[in-house]
């Protein structure tokens, strides 16, 4: 019996957040005397696959085959259904990403195993699985029990210490029988060289009462200083004021940083319910009675224009 | 071509969440659509309205028990053809995707939200796809239809992709699909009494997971104000208190 984590790969190289899943992984086989297996998918370098070992992996599992060149459900589903079969998975790990929560579901049903998502701790205990997850996008936890021998689960990010082990992993290519691809990718748009905000640790966040998208140069100060990426409220992103991709809430981005300043933002719960879980909330507003008071650890009352730029001087 | 949408009934986004005996409190709570099959409809829609007219019909399934029909009514108010409401109450993600399956089987293109904002299972769309065998695509933020072939864009980790697929297709939908959501009009109300509900008698299945008990967040210290003179004294608190830069 094992632990499987899937070690998602970008550009041939892994994240912390993969570390962060073998942090994890690694303490549920050790609670239950099992292995802990990594499996890669894609191109990756060597070097870069034999990295999973300094977290704990015993084994790694990989495949180079160019059919993993794209993300598609079917084919990824195949390759972790296949490797869970062969290492007899009982706990199969995925990341809380567009992937992760993809496979989740589909081999949930390919194995007939149980699907948590967005699992905040450790199981509570382990024949059968229970375990802690968000509900009501973060106003609650729901304590789940897996009714099946396989458990699988997606982590939410940030809820986990990483811990090196180093371990003398053997490394193994697999060879998978794929299905042939129901969908193809035309074209693909990366947004290079910046840090993505579900990765960010610390993130610099403004709302409508920054008044428009040309103001945003201050935040970029900001966030410049500190090495955060920046995010928005709804509203903002609906103006068009920035990208749907830096929109955080409960219908945009759910995350989890050390850090999340909010700068002219009220505060309304479906904005907080995709930031509830940062560690310290720091909040720039000139109401003093604006909700987001009520979450945030540290606030300040009063005008943006004058403070964003104060605090960015405070940090240089 | 022949669409539909599943619609999960989820309370209001506002809802302050209460527990009581072990599960949500209802009194009081407003019921409606989840918010991204909302906007699945409303795309839905659109397509069947363009003057290429290959949408010939757009259906909506839901999961529940008789108390979601004014839900289900919104949605034929808004402008779906037809309804199906699967008669359960929803337990488990897996038992719900294979209730809906009972009716999926017969569409081209089947839309579900990458999420329902109640219990956040993020499971319903992608086993639904794995059950009836379809093709399926996840994080979909866009839906065109360009002489019987499928174009949709998804989010990927990172970016953002392009992707053709085969019909039959279960796409999970993400915002973006469609900008704001329809609110339905007095004419649309007035015609939905007409349109047909059908109820169809439930499946047995499994419950693969199961819900044991809530529990609330912590409640937060309360905020620690800092003078709008001294912004340096922020950063000695982010740096030596928080220690979080
Ligand atoms: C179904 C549904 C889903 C939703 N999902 C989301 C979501 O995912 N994410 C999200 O963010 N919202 C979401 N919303 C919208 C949400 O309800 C709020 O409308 C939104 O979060 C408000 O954005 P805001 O705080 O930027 O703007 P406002 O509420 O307008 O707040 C602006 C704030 O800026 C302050 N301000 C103004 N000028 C200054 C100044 N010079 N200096 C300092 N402060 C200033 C004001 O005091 C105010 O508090 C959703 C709504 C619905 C109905
Ligand atoms: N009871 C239900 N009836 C119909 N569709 C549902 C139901 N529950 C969930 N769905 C669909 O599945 C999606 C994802 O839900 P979930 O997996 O519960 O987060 C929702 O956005 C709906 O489209």
């Amino acid at each position: 019996m094992s632990v499987l984590i899937y070690a998602q790969n970008w550009d041939g190289k892994f994240k912390k957040s993969v570390y962060e899943l073998l942090s994890y992984g690694k303490k549920i086989a050790e609670n239950n005397g099992t292995e802990l297996i990594a499996l890669s998918l894609g191109n990756v370098e060597k070097d870069e696959l034999e990295s999973l070992a300094n977290y704990g992996a015993d084994k790694i599992y990989f495949s180079n085959n160019s059919a993993f060149e794209s993300f598609d459900n079917e084919i990824f589903t195949a390759a972790l259904k296949q490797t869970a079969e062969k290492v007899a998975a009982k706990e199969i790990i995925l990341l809380h990403n567009n992937e992760g929560k993809a496979l989740g579901s589909h081999l949930s049903v390919a194995l007939k195993a149980g699907f948590v998502s967005a699992a905040v701790a450790l199981p509570e205990s382990y024949s059968p699985i229970t375990i802690k997850k968000k509900v009501f996008t973060g106003k609650a936890f729901a304590h789940v029990k897996v009714n099946s021998d396989i458990a699988i689960l997606t982590l939410s990010p940030n809820s986990f210490e990483i811990k090196e082990i180093a371990s003398a992993a053997t490394t193994e290519e697999m060879n998978f029988t794929l299905p042939t691809a129901k969908t193809k990718v035309e074209s693909r748009e990366v947004s290079k060289g910046k840090l993505l905000l579900t990765d960010a640790d610390l993130v610099v966040s403004g709302g409508r009462g920054l008044k428009s998208g040309e103001n945003w140069g201050m935040l970029e100060d900001l966030a410049g200083v500190l090495g955060a990426a920046l995010a928005c409220s709804r509203p903002v992103s609906d103006e068009g004021w920035r990208s749907h991709t830096e929109h955080v809430g409960q219908t945009g981005k759910i995350i989890a940083p050390n850090l999340y300043i909010a700068v002219g933002i009220s505060g309304a719960i479906q904005h907080v319910g995709g930031i509830s879980s940062s560690k310290c909330i720091v909040a720039i507003n000139k109401d003093p009675d604006a909700p987001i008071f009520e979450v945030a650890d540290y606030g300040i009352v009063g005008d943006a224009f004058k403070i964003v730029p104060e605090l960015t001087a405070a940090l240089k | 071509m022949k669409i539909l949408v599943c619609l999960g009934n989820v309370p209001d986004t506002t809802t302050k969440i209460k527990i009581s005996d072990n599960k949500l409190d209802a009194t009081g709570i407003q019921w409606i659509i989840n918010p991204w099959d909302e906007l699945a409809l409303t795309r839905a829609m659109e397509l069947k309205e363009d003057a290429n007219n290959l949408v010939d019909g757009v259906s909506v399934v839901s999961v529940g028990l008789a108390s979601a029909e004014p839900t289900i009514r919104k949605a034929l108010a808004i402008g779906a053809d037809e309804a199906f409401r699967i008669d359960c109450e929803p337990t488990d993600a897996f038992f719900t995707a294979t209730q809906l399956s009972l009716v999926a089987k017969d569409f081209d293109i089947v839309l579900t939200g990458i999420e329902s904002s109640d219990y956040n299972g993020i499971s319903v769309g992608g086993m639904l796809a794995e059950i009836i065998g379809s093709a399926s695509v996840s994080a979909v933020s866009s839906l065109n239809i360009d002489a019987d072939k499928i174009i949709v864009s998804r989010e990927i980790d990172g970016g953002k992709e392009t992707v053709s697929t085969q019909l039959p297709v279960v796409l999970t939908v993400q915002k973006g699909i469609a900008k704001d959501p329809r609110i339905p009009a007095m004419r649309g109300i007035m015609m939905a009494r007409q349109k047909p509900l059908k109820v169809i008698a439930a499946t047995s299945t499994a419950n693969l997971t199961e819900i044991l008990k809530f529990e609330m967040p912590q409640a937060k210290g309360k905020c620690k104000m800092v003078d709008a003179e001294n912004v340096a004294e922020l950063v000695n608190l982010l740096r030596n208190e928080a220690k979080v830069i």
